[in-house]
């Protein structure tokens, strides 16, 4: 019985088993059709999505940035280049402490206090997960220690990059300018131009000079590659690339060897030159003096130099070419001339008495000449010559500041020039209304008495009295100055060359007027003129104007006495000129900040460069400028 | 003389079930290779070594008759039981959970041998008491069935918890525990979820709240989900080829080798793969019912059908999990993953349904 009742246990377990066996048989049957099902779903239904979401994951698009264009001097010379190099990058977001790492850092490679300074200014002005750079040209040997040390930084990156170069230095930086790195107000420009997209992956952008105002031709077309990235963000591969178009090289009309003979010539005086081709325009030179380092703006400029730079009491990053506004003095007497025969005010034979002074009708001021007692019997050609005062304060009286306003416009004075680069001024050309509007206060005569010797309110910039010299030496016909000459085009290989703009008319009708002033000019630069000195012995005509600004204003009767003022309060010296006189190929403009005397001081620059560009010679020995040496043309 | 050999060597073995074993095992290889980056050989070669040990040990289990294995169990239940205990007093913390014990010469993880131990001592328990089983022999079941889980839970180590659980529960399901029992039983877990909820880890909870909605925390706890389920998707019904994996082969796929190798799998070789897989698996599944069902005795029978129908859970848990069908625990797949300790149980295991399926002859003669 017991057994019995065992043995149908042990039956009726069995069965037990066998069924709780095949239920579980049938559940797992369920199980693995829900798991076929589940594969079914992701595999098949769902497949493209996944596809998409996996392509997306391992694939990235990268731009590719392109080179940037050149920047090469009319004969070539190189003026701004692209060389690679290796920098260390820090993207600040991905480091706890920077400080403390860069610490760190500095025992493995070299990292100057100046770095220190100059990345602490990015970060600053960068936004935390942007990559900066903390050194830039490392060696290969500091490459390959970092590598090897790389996993204890975190967040640093060895980058391979282009980097601008300037290899002319100083030399003509007020002309090419300069790129930085991108700031918010870039950013905000390039939105605006909808150029957002070409500039992915960039971030340095022309600032100032050539490289700011043909951005567009020197940056190129971005390119952009797909890279294959890992889930850690890292490229793998390249799947496939567009690649970038390098930028346009651009050849500016500037002639670096002429440029650096001019820079040269200001010795250690500031001041600025323009030296333009007058038949076409074409800036030969353009001189700021004193320049910077533009190399120096590059991956941004570190604060001690840029405190340097931008307190300096000589102000280097004026660009006083374009931007210094100076009264023109009696260079002005040419146009002054120009402007009475045009309006038929006088004639080449008028003849004044100089008494050494000049009076208005009813006024008891009396406007002096530069000479006491008056240079004598004085006709037009001789005014100019001569640099007669009294001459000019009678001429502008009886034109009249709105003739004058009038003249003086149309060989481009009060109104930028439109030369292609930035941050031209406009100078001052002024008229009754331009007072009225002003200082809401009526035109004086007394006013136009003083505008007539380039005084007053009127104001020029080097550049304008550049391109008003180019005015007469090319008969009459003013023309547009420009720095850039060409585009060579990376894509068509083809250079286009930039004609001249559309020719314009002449704003002086009658060639008589300009062969009587041109001939006028000529003989300031021999015996008996204010430039005699300087001109002395030339194989070739100059033609040109000396000219004196004040920079401290004087009281009526008051003597001015150089040895009584300090040097930075020194008159400007002005000069314009141009040569051959015949057929003139150079036309310029200079202004020698306390200088004192155009003659003295600008003339033997003007010589220099003259002598360079017309007879190919340098200076065998350079005597030091000596404003001092022709006191009696104290014009 | 070499056919004797071969004998010798094979007299154990069930061939069926090692046949569809050695593809499932070489299938799981070549996935290895793949998931570790289809350059270097080194954890190929060293799965191969984990593999070749733990055919050793399929081999040496095999050899010994189940009423000696029978004789063992509570003795192995014992010493786990006294490891998982020591675990718990003195065990080593790795990524937060204790599970390791260091023992002067090796460091053992006792949940391991649990694996078997816990199986073999119900279905040992189960055996001595076949002339009649009453619900007292079912409560003093579910005690050591419990007291390992309920260590190893506090851990803590959810995925091994509930396996060793699992193996437990079938040996006890098979015994023919009252439909009443486990009815009310599912009832009172169902009861009882509410109120395990706050006792749960952080990460316990937060891998069943990712499983509902991956995308809440895509870069965190979803992130597993999100992409394994991207390698199964993209890989189509072909796959995308093997070493071809993008998923994998650039690291979107977390522990790509070891827990979510499935993930690699399907994406390089497809639907058609996972298919493949999934019969080789069912294969295996009902040669080890086929075997349950004709085993000799009751510690056989039992062991042998939970033996087989853990293994079964092993291999859904874990497809579930890189699917995104079930929560992230720490499942591998059964004979594809890489890593050895979890092959090594798994084999012994499949060691001793050989032995009851060539020595049940023995018993009846």
């Amino acid at each position: 019985m017991m057994l019995g009742q065992a043995l149908r246990d042990q039956q009726r377990e069995l069965t037990i088993f066998r069924n709780r066996l095949l239920l579980s048989g049938f559940l797992i049957i369920v199980a693995f059709a829900i798991l076929l099902g589940r594969f079914s779903w992701l595999q098949v239904v769902q497949r493209e999505y996944y596809h998409t979401l996996a392509e997306q994951n391992r694939i990235s698009v990268v731009p590719v940035v392109p080179n940037r264009g050149l920047i090469l001097d009319r004969n070539g010379e190189v003026l701004a280049a692209n060389y690679s190099a290796y920098t260390l990058e820090i993207t600040p977001s991905k480091v706890a402490n920077v400080e403390r790492a860069i610490d760190e850092l500095s025992s493995l490679i070299d990292v100057t206090s100046r770095d220190r300074r100059r990345f602490k200014k990015l970060q600053e002005e960068s936004k935390n997960f942007e990559s900066l750079p903390i050194r830039t040209r490392l060696t290969e040997e500091e490459v390959a220690r970092f590598a090897v040390n790389r996993f204890r930084f975190p967040g640093f990156e060895i980058k391979a990059r282009l980097f601008r170069s300037y290899p002319q230095g100083e030399v003509a930086s007020h002309a090419i300018g300069y790129i930085g790195r991108i700031n918010d107000a870039d950013v905000k420009r390039i939105d605006e131009q909808g150029l957002a997209p070409n500039y992915k992956g960039t971030d340095h952008i022309g600032k100032l000079g050539i490289e700011g105002a043909y951005e567009k031709e020197l940056h190129g077309v971005t390119g952009s590659e797909q890279v294959e990235i890992d889930a850690g963000g890292r490229a793998i591969r390249a799947l496939s690339r567009s690649e970038p178009l390098s930028g346009n090289n651009l050849v500016v009309t500037l002639d670096l060897r002429l440029q650096k003979i001019a820079e040269d010539a200001f010795q250690d005086y500031k001041g600025a030159l323009v030296a333009i081709d007058p038949k076409t325009g074409e800036v030969l030179a353009l001189v700021s003096k004193p320049g910077f380092d533009p190399n120096l703006f590059v991956d941004g400029i570190d604060p001690q130099n840029w405190d340097a730079l931008n307190n300096s009491p000589d102000k280097p990053l004026n660009n006083r070419a374009l931007r210094g506004q100076y009264p023109p003095g009696s260079t002005i007497k040419p146009f002054m001339a120009l402007a009475a025969l045009e309006y038929k005010k006088r004639s080449p034979e008028f003849t004044i008495s100089d008494p050494g002074y000049f009076t208005l009708a009813g006024v008891p001021h009396r406007y002096r000449d530069w000479k006491k007692g008056g240079h004598g019997l004085v006709n037009m050609h001789k005014s100019i010559v001569i640099s007669c005062d009294t001459y000019y304060y009678g001429l502008a009286n009886e034109l009249g500041i709105d003739s004058i306003h009038r003249f003086l416009s149309s060989v481009g004075f009060g109104a930028p020039t439109g030369i292609d680069i930035d941050g031209e001024l406009a100078g001052l050309a002024p008229s009754q209304e331009w007072k009225q509007k002003r200082f809401k206060q009526k035109w004086y005569a007394g006013d136009t008495v003083s505008v007539g010797i380039g005084q007053g309110y009127l104001l020029t910039t080097p550049l304008q009295l550049a391109a008003a010299t180019a005015t007469i030496a090319n008969n009459g016909v003013p023309v547009h100055p420009r720095l850039l000459k060409a585009v060579q085009d990376s894509k068509t290989q083809e250079t286009r060359v930039v004609g001249p703009s559309v020719a314009r008319d002449a704003v002086v009708t009658n060639p008589d007027h300009i062969a009587l002033v041109r001939a006028a000019m000529v003989d300031v630069t021999r015996p008996g003129g204010t430039m005699a000195q300087a001109g002395a012995g030339a194989t070739y005509a100059i033609a040109a104007k000396t000219g004196t600004a004040q920079v401290v204003g004087m009281k009526q009767g008051e003597k001015y006495d150089e040895k009584r003022l300090k040097q930075e309060h020194w008159d400007h010296a002005l000069l314009i000129a141009f040569a051959p006189a015949d057929d003139p190929k150079l036309a310029l403009a200079i202004l020698v900040e306390n200088g004192k005397h155009g003659g003295s001081t600008a003339g033997p620059i003007a010589r220099e460069v003259f002598d360079y560009f017309l007879l190919g010679k340098k200076a065998v020995s350079k005597k030091p400028l000596d404003p001092g040496s022709d006191d009696e043309e104290h014009d | 003389m070499i056919s004797r050999i071969f004998d010798m060597i094979t007299r154990r073995i069930d061939g069926p079930l090692m046949a569809a074993l050695a593809l499932t095992l070489a299938l799981g290889l070549t996935v290895v290779y793949s998931a570790s980056g289809g350059s270097s050989f080194e954890r190929a070669v060293g799965q191969g070594r984990n593999l070749a040990l733990a055919i050793f040990a399929l081999w040496l289990f095999a050899q010994i008759q189940p009423q000696l294995l029978m004789r063992l169990a509570p003795a192995v239940y014992l010493a786990g039981l006294s490891l998982l205990i020591g675990v718990a007093l003195f065990g080593e913390v790795r990524n937060g959970a204790r599970r390791w014990l260091n023992l002067g010469v090796t460091v053992v993880q006792p949940s391991e041998i649990m694996k078997i131990g816990v199986p073999l001592v119900l279905a040992w328990y189960f055996h001595r008491r076949e002339e009649g089983l009453r619900m007292r022999d079912f409560a003093i079941a579910a005690i050591v069935l419990a007291l390992p889980v309920g260590l190893i839970v506090r851990q803590p180590d959810l995925g091994t918890a509930l396996l060793i659980f699992a193996s437990g529960f079938f040996v006890i399901f098979l015994a023919g525990l009252s439909w009443k029992v486990i009815g009310s039983m599912m009832v009172t877990i169902a009861v009882a979820v509410p109120f395990l909820w706050p006792m749960m880890h952080d990460y316990q909870r937060k891998r069943i709240l990712t499983l509902l909605d991956p995308m809440e925390d895509p870069l965190g706890a979803g992130y597993h989900i999100i992409q394994s389920t991207i390698a199964i998707g993209s890989g189509g019904v072909l796959g995308k080829g093997w070493l071809n994996g993008t998923q994998a082969q650039l690291d979107f796929v977390p522990e790509r080798s070891t827990d979510f190798i499935l993930a690699v799998f399907g994406e390089e070789f497809g639907l058609v793969g996972n298919i493949v897989l999934i019969i080789l698996y069912m294969l295996i599944i009902a040669r080890g019912m086929m075997i349950a069902a004709n085993a000799s005795t009751v510690f056989s029978r039992l062991t042998a059908g939970a033996i087989t129908l853990t293994f079964f859970t092993y291999a859904f848990v874990n497809m579930g999990m890189v699917s995104g069908i079930l929560p992230v625990v720490g499942v591998p797949l059964p004979m594809i993953s890489y890593g050895g300790t979890a092959l090594l149980s798994i084999l012994v295991g499949f060691g001793i349904l050989m032995s009851i399926a060539t020595h049940k002859q023995l018993v009846s003669s």
